[in-house]
Parts: structure tokens; sequence; C-alpha cells
């Protein structure tokens, strides 16, 4: 395999520009591909992270393939009779599919809303200076350190008294008041990253003001805003309080489905178990595109 | 066509950035502005560019008011000391946008693109993204998108101060035999006196917000109007020292005592000041009436051919440039010479009093 592998990196045009024996320095990292197969202490410790790391998500995972009888009875590492039953349940059952359905749909909500209001703020948090700007900023950031609870009573009182209680906009307004300070904050890192000049020079170019910032600006933080839609998505995704305070039925989100499923014969383990699977796969799916930017995300673009 | 500043002066947060300032560049002309760092260049660009408004005055452009009209409405292009282009767009659609926003036709503009390409060298670069190519290529993007515009003023600042030694020679012949054809006002802005000087035209030179002098850059640079003009434009600063005309004679600070002769004759009595130039001092006697200073050496530098000796006189700092390669000791002392020819005048408030011979003659 290391044959293969080796080959087209030493032949590559412009291998031979690069200083050093590319060779030599391409055989022994494959020399450490090897190594690192053997148990040695690194592999050891390796082995104990990723257990603990993927336990609970394995022994989900274990549980939703399983039938609830199984679950309570016995104690299995891997099902005993495989069963799929779990997942047709929530797929078939409305009152189930649903609450992913409802969750998606103020998820998006919230992630357009958070974008659309955060890119013109960023921008001009980025570019100008105005009165009080600093404190602006700051204070944008200080949304984020209230727990959601405190906003639950008023935002269900208000909603409830103009119509808005059960609403998929109730929701995604709700989340907009941490995630729009998150956004304004890592978009206005991207922001500030490009150039002023670029700016004027397309001004200068005969750009308009909304043509330059769709045509020449948004293009060079589209990896910003890819991680701040990110960021709003993932929030958005696993808020719990506010989104069953603010919805009963008509746009119940999957988290408050799955802590209601007491049933006449008990807890419903393994529907339950296998919700949980459902609810991870959007999320590590949306990590999968942004995987290369999540760092500078987490600094807020400042890297 | 000219465009005209009438009083114009710009104040950020109190502090003033350009002091009230009249300029009126000539069409098809080419315009240095020269100052050293934070002398007013680039604010006075944007000025003109019309991307920063004036606290007050008028922008006039072929005699209409300007002031207020957007910058994208203004007909200028602008190229910074950063390689600015699109990073997004390729080199052929960066230098194609400003002719796209302006409703041309596809094969005019594909016409423009490609003659101005081959114009700039980037022909075989059309296809890449601004940012694959070197900083040279780069720069020459943004020269192109400037030029292809075919603007009416045209303002270039600092446009080589970021690249290589090499590059630089040779986009500054480059630049002005470009530009010619186009009949357009150019507005260059840089730090070297040097620059200035090949690049020839009109010159403007600036100090802390001011506009000191504007002719043509060899009658700047031959007769500076006054001291800190002469500072400016000399590279390194020209060198000072004061002296006192009594009767027929003049008396350096030094305590040199010679007859007056030449530009001294027809001064007044009082107390003056002489510049001179680092090229003129030199370690031979160039003549037999060249004065003669006793100074000490205080760091030597070496620039290939030339020598820039750093010197103490008498608690004045000179620099003097010198041919060949000297090595000297730090500290040691050495006679430099100066011809009188080579001395301008300035009196006590900094205003030049008499040229230097050799400039007036020429």
């Amino acid at each position: 395999m290391s044959d293969t592998t080796m080959k087209p990196t030493v032949s590559a045009p412009g291998a031979a520009s690069i200083p050093g024996d590319v060779t030599a320095e391409r055989a022994t990292a494959n020399a450490r591909l090897k190594s690192r197969f053997r148990p040695t202490g690194s592999a050891f410790v390796m082995g104990l992270y990723l257990l603990f790391l993927l336990l609970p998500i394995y022994w989900l995972l274990n549980m939703s393939l399983k039938t609830n009888q199984e679950i309570l009875s016995t104690f299995s590492l891997i099902p005993l009779r495989p069963t799929l039953e779990n997942y047709l349940t929530i797929l078939t059952d409305p009152s189930w599919y649903m609450g992913y359905v409802n969750s998606l749909i103020y998820v998006v909500m919230n992630t357009v809303i958070s974008i659309m209001v955060a890119l013109p703020a960023a921008y001009a948090f980025s570019r100008y200076q105005f009165m009080g700007d600093k404190h602006l900023f700051f204070w944008l950031l200080t949304n984020r350190m209230a727990p959601p609870a405190v906003f639950a009573l008023p935002f269900f009182q208000l909603y409830s008294s103009v119509g808005l209680f059960d609403t998929h906009i109730a929701v995604a307004l709700a989340h907009c008041l941490f995630n729009v300070p998150l956004a304004v904050w890592i978009l206005e890192g991207f922001m500030r990253g490009v150039p002023r000049e670029i700016d004027e020079t397309a001004y200068i170019d005969g750009y308009s003001f909304p043509r330059f910032f769709v045509k020449i600006f948004m293009p060079l933080i589209a990896s910003g805003i890819g991680v701040a839609a990110f960021f709003c998505f993932m929030f958005s995704w696993v808020e719990l309080l506010l989104s069953r305070t603010l919805t009963s039925v008509d746009a119940k989100p999957i988290a408050a489905t799955m802590t209601r499923t007491v049933s006449a014969s008990g807890l419903d383990w393994g529907v339950l178990a296998a919700a949980g699977i459902l609810t991870i796969v959007p999320g590590a799916l949306v990590i999968w595109f942004v995987r290369n930017y999540i760092a500078k995300g987490f600094a807020l673009g400042r890297v | 066509m000219t465009l005209q500043l009438e009083n114009v002066s710009k104040v950020v947060s109190g502090r003033t950035h350009i002091y009230p300032t009249d300029l009126t560049l000539q069409n098809g002309t080419m315009n240095v502005l020269l100052g050293p760092t934070l002398a007013g260049k680039t604010t006075l660009m944007r000025l003109m560019a019309g991307l920063d408004k004036p606290s007050s005055g008028r922008i006039r452009w072929n005699g209409e008011d300007v002031t207020n009209v957007r910058v994208q409405d203004r007909g200028v292009a602008m190229v910074y000391q950063q390689f600015i282009n699109y990073p997004s767009m390729t080199v052929y659609d960066n230098i194609a946008s400003s002719m796209r926003l302006s409703g041309r036709p596809a094969d005019e503009i594909d016409r423009q693109v490609r003659k101005t390409a081959e114009l700039m060298k980037l022909t075989p670069m059309l296809d890449r993204k601004p940012l694959q190519l070197s900083g040279g290529q780069q720069q020459r993007c943004a020269l192109a998108r400037a030029l292809v515009k075919n603007a009416g003023l045209v303002l270039l600042d600092e446009p080589l101060a970021n690249l290589d030694y090499k590059l630089r020679e040779e986009l500054r012949i480059e630049i002005p035999k470009i530009f010619e054809e186009s009949g357009s006002i150019f507005v260059y802005a840089t730090t070297e006196p040097e620059e200035a000087l090949l690049l020839g035209g009109n010159t403007a030179t600036l100090w802390e917000g001011r506009i000191t002098q504007f002719g043509p850059t060899l009658g700047v640079y031959r007769q500076p109007v006054d001291a800190t003009t002469a500072r400016v434009f000399s590279d390194p600063p020209m060198n000072f020292l004061p002296f006192e005309k009594r009767g027929g004679h003049v008396v350096f600070a030094d305590g040199l005592d010679v007859k007056a002769t030449g530009q001294f004759t027809a001064l007044a009595d009082g107390r003056y000041s002489a510049g001179f130039r680092p090229n003129h001092l030199a370690l031979e006697r160039p003549g037999p009436e060249a004065l003669a200073f006793d100074t000490t050496l205080s760091v030597s530098e070496l620039t290939g051919s030339e020598t820039f000796i750093h010197l103490d006189h008498h608690g004045q700092r000179w620099v003097g440039l010198v041919h060949g390669v000297h090595e000297f000791e730090p500290g040691r002392s050495l006679d430099v010479y100066l011809s009188l020819a080579h001395i301008y005048i300035f009196d006590g408030d900094g205003r030049l009093v008499a040229p230097a011979t050799y400039a007036a003659a020429a």
C-alpha cells in the first residue's frame, strides 16, 4: 500500500522543486504510520481516549438496534437480535418525524435570519467608527452570558399575547437572541481580514454598495459565513428550553418529543435511542462540511 | 481638462491632515506627490478621488464642481501600495470588471482586456486568480485594472513600494511610458526623491499636511523655495550649516572665515543657513576655492559602488555620499570638502535666498 501512495507524490509536477529529499521524507512518514499500529503507550492512551469519547454514542447506537425487552432484560455489548423496528417507528409515525421537520424548519429559519441580520451589522462594526461602537460590540456578546431560562418567561408571555405561540418563527426569533451576536462576532473577525482598500477599489471601479457586497465581498468571507451558519445551526439545533417552552403541538421540536415518550407500558427505550441517533446525524453532517474552518470559528474569526 | 483643488483641507477629529491647499493639475501630465510618510500624500489622493470629502474647499474637474459627486461617478482609477485585486475573480475578470459595470459591449471588453494584458505582460495569467501570482504580477494586474478604465484621473499611491528592487526598477520605467498615451492626469505618490526625478513631470513636495512647492520636477529639485522642500527632495536629507555674513566675509559656525564670492556676494549682512546635498561633499579637494571641514565619522555604510558617511561637525549631523568603497573606522576624524558653487543659502525662516550657483546656471 505504501508503494502505491508513494508513487504519485514523487512524480507529481513540481515535486522536484521542493527542497529536501521528498522520497526519503515520505518513507519515514510511512514508517511512522506503520509503527503506530504496534501496541505502544501512545496507542493505548489514544484507544482509551476514543473509548471514553465514543462509549455513550456507541451505547445509544447499541440500544437503538435492540428491542425494549432485550434492553431491560440482558446486558449485551452487541444486539443479540438486531432490529430496525425502532427506526421504522420514528420514520412512519408523524408525531415522531414531525419533530424533526419542525426542528429543521425553525433551525433553518433561524440560521437564515441570523446571517442576514449579522452580515450588515458585522460590516458596520468592521468598517465604520461610530459613537459607542466598541461598547455595543461587547454588549452583543453579553447576551450570550445569560442562561436561556431567564428569557423563557418573557418570550412565552410576549409570544402568547401577539399570537406567535407554537409557531416556527417564534422559536427562530427567540434563538436569534443568542445567535445574532455570535454570528456578528464571527463575521466581524472574518471581515476585518479583508483590506478596506478592496471596498474602495470596487467603488472606484463603479460598483454600488449592494452590488459590491454581494459580488465582491461575500465571496471573500464565504468561509466565515459558512462557519457562522454552522454555529447558528448547532446552537439552535441543540437548544431545548426555549424551543420547548414556546411550542406545544404544531411546532414541537424533536428534543421535546424525546422527553415525552412515556407510554402506558413505560418508557420506550429503543425508540428513544433511535431518535437520539437520528438527532446526532444532522449536526455530524454539518460539522463535516465546515471541519476545516471550525477552529477559526471558535476563535470568532480572529486567527 | 484640469483638476483643481481650491482651498481644500481635511480635518479628522480635531487633527489637521491637510491644511488649506490650492493645486491645479493639467491634463496629460505626470504629477508626483513627494513627501515622507504621514506628510498627507494618501489623504490628498483620497480627496482627489472622492473617497473622502474635504472638510472645506471645492474640487473642480474641468471647471465643474465635483466635491459632492460619488466616487462611482467620478471617473478615477487608483492603485494602492498593497496589491489590491478582487481575490475571488480571475485576472481576466479583474481587468474587465470596471468595463462590465459601465455596460460596454462584450467584444470590445474582450479586446481591451487582451490588449492591456499584453501590455502588462499578463496574457499567460489571465485565467489565474490574483493570489496565485507573484507580487509583481499582482501589481501589474492592479495597474492593468487602472489602465483599462481609461479614467481622466489616475492615482498611483506608492505603487512600487512593496515590490522588490529589481521589479521596482522595471515597472518604474514602464509606468510613465504605458500611461503616456492615455492623456489622463497622473498623480503618483512616493517617498523617494529618486523616483520623482525618474518620473519627471511636475512635483509637489509635501510636509506635514502642506504642499511646500509645486512645479516642474527638476525646477523643484534645483531651486527649492525653502529648507523644508530641500530636505524632502533630497535623500538622504540636505545638510545644513549656519553662517553669518559680515562685511565682505562669510563666517561659518565652526569659525571658518572666507571671502564672499558668487551667490554670497549680494547677501545683506546677517545670519543665514547654508544647505548642501550629501553627494556634494567630497573627500578630495575639488578646487582651490573649496571649503574644508574637519569632521568626526560616526558611521559609514556601503551601498555597492558608493559609501554613505555619517559625520559629526561641531554639533551638526551630516550625511555624505561619496563614490567608491571606503572602509573607515568609526570615530576617526575626516576632512571633507565642499565647493562654494554647491551651497544653497536659506534665511532665518528657512526661505531660499540664493540657489547654489551650479543649479541656477543649469
